[in-house]
């Protein structure tokens, strides 16, 4: 990866239009829209997927048809027509690669354009990466290296064919069915997603890492991921997203279930940049998204986020601290500008005995945004000497947009200690101002404060990903500058 | 028959009895309709998530007193700050007594909301105040279709009322079940200063439900110190919905001390109507044995360079349940806000449980605005200090509970009004410190 300046910044803030907005051809093989019982045996037929699976997604579909989708989130958006939209895509040719060169090469272009070209993740950054392209995994690196460990990371469709004991055994367990609208939805439709299998014991030696991409138009993405880090594993795993720029809203609700057995660790990174719409509020995805992880006994599980994409988006990756001692931890940075609307946030449930959870949560509104923080902190009567520290800063830039924090926190245990705290403040002139001396212009300006604003959180980020989050955080409060 | 009818249907019988004065008689009934379609309301409301009325409003209450009763001031002095001179209206199970009370025309209104409803002379100050800052949720409808008694303050521009009022509302328990709802109105004018202590005491052990609505209208410059002292019977419950309208460089505080009761719910609600104006809402709330306090406050900051301070401390025993849930509002013009709220809560029992919720929704950039909140036990070093001094354990908690609440005291500017709570604090952590802090 080549260094990336401060001239290319300048020279990338030009050209204004959302950067990753282009749209690959491919021919792709899209059902009818609409859903129905039909639809979803189609789904899962076309998957190959085993009978149960098929009863789970059927189920699924049931509890849904009897949801209302949820209204108490602080965003207002038109909804969308469930039964306007296609539930399937793929793209046509999917045969299973041996060697890059076969892959199609307009793919091939999609993937440089996202500066994610296959063979130099391979080379330099050491990222197994298993590439989501419109629902379907057509190409998974560095498989055999991790095979020898033991480690099973594939798209979840081929784990339901391969693994299904595993597969059977964990999904639903932490996010069920019938847990919200959205994640019923995505239970009964999901189309693909990514599969993780960590053995006990073992450390996985790279980061694990998916981009997912919604490419057909008027293709919603449904994706699943499940992570199990069986007892005393580490695995770090990276999740990005770009959407390329179009008019009609997207939708996009995804499940991710995380498992981190006894003594287990899962470090899960996102960087969220699905398209936002443009600058008067048209088009855009919107990010419905579940996400949970549950810790056993001495688990960790590590949440951080950089979101900086989506027209609407309402996401609460959360952590449920079953057993004695486990740890969740939430890092976010949230940045809306323009027309977009954000409600996110952390669930810390705490059930086990001296559990610990950490929220920090920096939100940066501009333009006409709206940026809330959602949280809740739960400290049940058995949780004993339950500790969590909550910090929620807010940025506003400009007098349009609007900075909100809603947590909720209950305690029913005498000997949990709580902190809460939450800022609301803006660019201070004198820090503009003292940059401005020293020959730093106010937009490079406002960008460092930002980072350094965002900094705990971004120092939480794997290497590869702090450097594009910066990067994205800059493009998107590009033009804020009242 | 469900409370909700028994009001619906008392209603008319309730209008019949009163004087007929058009202009109320219009909000009147609007409002019971409002309650008609709100209702009370339910844990599917937002803001009523933790605090649920279903018991209370079980009981069969009585909508009115049937007769006057009447009490002695011998048997309930204790329940007035007795020591220092004072306004007083008081009222005996909704009804005024003209024997307990001491009001006054002298310069200024302190007296009767029922006059102040009917008599032509206070017309111009309800059509311009009554209802006006109250908003029509089911509970405050409800109150405003059955306005008729309560206190009406009225102090003119540029005056000081030289002693505090007291506001007190008895009941006998001679109906088995009773609601009451009480109406007070309380303008300030321009450069004005006056300090009311207000207090709920139910004198059996017989169910209280008082649903109270107190609007407080605060013009230029003008100075409130409110206090509210709440340590009612274990069978009485009050909702109580406080609508704050200040004017420019207006400084109001609202003390709430909550020590009893069944259940207390506190809608404290600020509007900040122009510039440089300071708003306070202080808490200490000490309750143990199934109690439930609730504080529901909001502070809707509508112009530029205003204040607010919020400052809730709580300590909870037994089976008790707290709740907070703390909005503050700043709204796009109102640049240069400096908001703050705190929120510090002490668990000190297993089966105590406390659930808070500091809202802050901000659409202005240039604004300070900060809330914490926490939650936590007593420090074991300090109780350790206490404890290898030769003060028993007992006592060294109440030490460290009296520092903890401190700071909300500190604010009281009627120092035998702190005596008393002080007082009231020993009492129910039933200890005796041996000196006044």
């Amino acid at each position: 990866m080549s260094k990336y300046t401060e001239d290319d910044l300048r020279e990338e803030l030009k050209t204004k239009e959302y950067e990753y907005g282009f749209y690959t051809d491919i021919e792709s093989e899209t059902f009818p829209v609409g859903l129905n019982e039909d639809i979803v045996r189609a789904i899962s037929k076309k998957k190959e997927e085993p009978e149960w699976m098929t009863e789970w997604r059927l189920e699924a579909f049931k509890v849904w048809k009897e949801m209302v989708e949820p209204e108490w989130a602080n965003v207002h958006y038109k909804k969308p027509d469930f039964q306007a939209i296609s539930y399937y895509s793929a793209p046509n040719s999917k045969p299973k690669y041996d060697s890059i060169d076969e892959v199609d090469p307009e793919l091939l272009a999609t993937f440089e354009k996202l500066g994610i070209s296959l063979d130099e993740q391979k080379k330099l950054a050491g990222v197994a990466m298993d590439v989501v392209v419109d629902s379907v995994s057509v190409a998974t690196t560095f498989k055999k290296t991790l095979s020898e460990k033991g480690i099973i990371f594939m798209s979840i469709s081929e784990a339901i064919r391969e693994h299904p004991e595993l597969v059977k055994k964990y999904i639903g367990t932490v996010v069920p069915q019938k847990d919200n609208f959205y994640a019923a939805l995505n239970s009964a439709v999901f189309s693909d997603g990514s599969f993780c299998y960590i053995p006990k014991g073992v450390r996985c030696p790279m980061e694990l890492s998916t981009y997912f991409r919604i490419n057909q138009a008027g293709t919603g993405q449904f994706e699943r991921t499940l992570v199990i880090a069986d007892e005393g594993s580490y695995v770090s795993y990276l999740e990005g997203c770009t959407a390329p720029s179009r008019d009609e809203n997207q939708l996009h609700a995804a499940v991710v279930e995380l498992i981190a057995l006894d003594d287990a660790e899962i470090k899960y990174s996102t960087v969220q940049n699905w398209y936002p719409g443009n600058a008067e509020g048209k088009g855009g995805v919107y990010n419905f998204v579940t996400k949970r992880g549950l810790c056993e006994t001495n688990a960790k599980i590590s949440w951080t986020q950089v979101e900086t994409g989506s027209a609407v988006t309402w996401k609460y990756p959360s952590c449920v601290l079953k057993g004695d001692n486990s740890v969740g931890e939430f890092y976010s940075i949230a940045v809306t500008n323009n027309y977009q609307q954000a409600d996110t946030g952390t669930k810390m449930i705490h059930l086990g005995k001296n559990t610990k959870s950490t929220i920090i949560s920096k939100g940066i509104s501009a333009g006409k945004s709206q940026n809330s923080y959602r949280g809740l902190v739960q400290i049940n009567s058995r949780a004993d000497n339950a500790r969590n520290f909550s910090q929620c800063d807010s940025l506003l830039m400009g007098n349009e947009c609007g900075a909100h924090t809603f947590p909720y926190i209950e305690a029913k245990n005498k000997t949990a200690i709580i902190e809460h705290e939450a800022t609301t403040s803006k660019i201070g002139e004198d820090q503009i101002f003292y940059c401005n001396q020293r020959g730093i212009d106010t937009e490079k300006a406002i960008a460092l404060i930002v980072n350094g604003f965002s900094k705990e959180v971004l120092n939480k980020l794997p290497m590869e990903f702090a450097v594009e989050a910066q990067k994205l955080l800059e493009i998107s409060l590009e033009g804020s500058v009242g | 028959m469900e409370l909700k009818e028994k009001l619906l249907s008392s209603f008319l019988a309730f209008e019949n009895q009163v004087d007929v004065d058009t202009y109320v008689h219009d909000i009147r009934s609007k409002a019971i309709k409002t309650f008609e379609t709100k209702g009370f309301p339910n844990k599917m409301d937002e803001a009523w998530k933790y605090t649920s009325l279903n018991k209370i409003l079980k009981e069969d209450y009585s909508v009115f007193s049937k007769e006057e009763n009447a009490l002695e001031y011998s048997d309930v002095k204790k329940y007035f700050i007795h020591d220092i001179d004072s306004y007083k209206i008081i009222f005996i199970d909704g009804k005024y007594s003209s024997h307990l009370s001491d009001t006054t025309h002298d310069g200024m209104d302190v007296c009767l909301m029922s006059a102040a409803l009917t008599k032509p002379k206070y017309r111009l100050v309800i059509e311009n105040y009554f209802n006006k800052a109250a908003k029509d949720d089911g509970l405050s409808a409800l109150n405003t279709a059955f306005s008729k008694e309560g206190a009406y303050i009225n102090i003119p521009k540029n005056k000081i009322a030289e002693k505090p009022i007291q506001i007190i509302h008895f009941s006998t328990g001679k109906e088995s079940a009773l609601m009451l709802q009480p109406r007070n109105l309380i303008v300030v004018g321009e450069n004005s200063h006056v300090q009311i202590i207000e207090r709920h005491q139910s004198l059996t052990s017989n169910p209280v439900l008082t649903n109270s609505v107190t609007e407080i209208f605060a013009n230029k410059r003008a100075i409130v110190d409110y206090y509210k002292v709440q340590n009612d019977d274990q069978n009485a419950s009050l909702i109580d919905n406080t609508y704050i309208n200040q004017k420019q460089q207006s400084h109001v505080s609202v003390h709430t001390f909550s020590f009893g009761g069944k259940l207390t719910r506190n809608n404290l609600n600020f509007f900040q109507n122009g510039e440089h104006i300071d708003s306070t809402l202080k808490g200490v709330t000490i309750i143990g044995n199934k109690q439930h306090v609730d504080h529901n406050t909001l502070v809707h900051h509508i112009e530029p360079n205003c204040e607010s301070h919020q400052d809730y401390k709580g300590i909870f025993g037994d089976n008790s349940v707290g709740v907070f849930n703390g909005k503050v509002v700043v709204e796009k013009e109102a640049q240069k806000t400096n908001a703050f709220q705190a929120n510090n809560n002490i668990l000190v029992s297993d089966k105590a449980s406390i659930n808070t919720k500091p809202q802050l929704e901000i659409f202005a950039d240039d604004v300070k605005c900060s809330h914490g909140c926490t939650i936590g036990q007593l420090d074991e070093s300090a109780m350790f200090y206490l404890r290898s001094r030769g003060i028993p354990e007992k006592e060294a908690k109440a030490l460290l509970m009296y520092a903890f609440a401190n700071n909300v005291l500190e604010s009281v500017k009627i120092p035998e009004l702190k005596k008393r709570i002080n007082k009231l604090i020993a009492n129910k952590l039933a200890v005796n410190i041996g000196f006044d802090l």
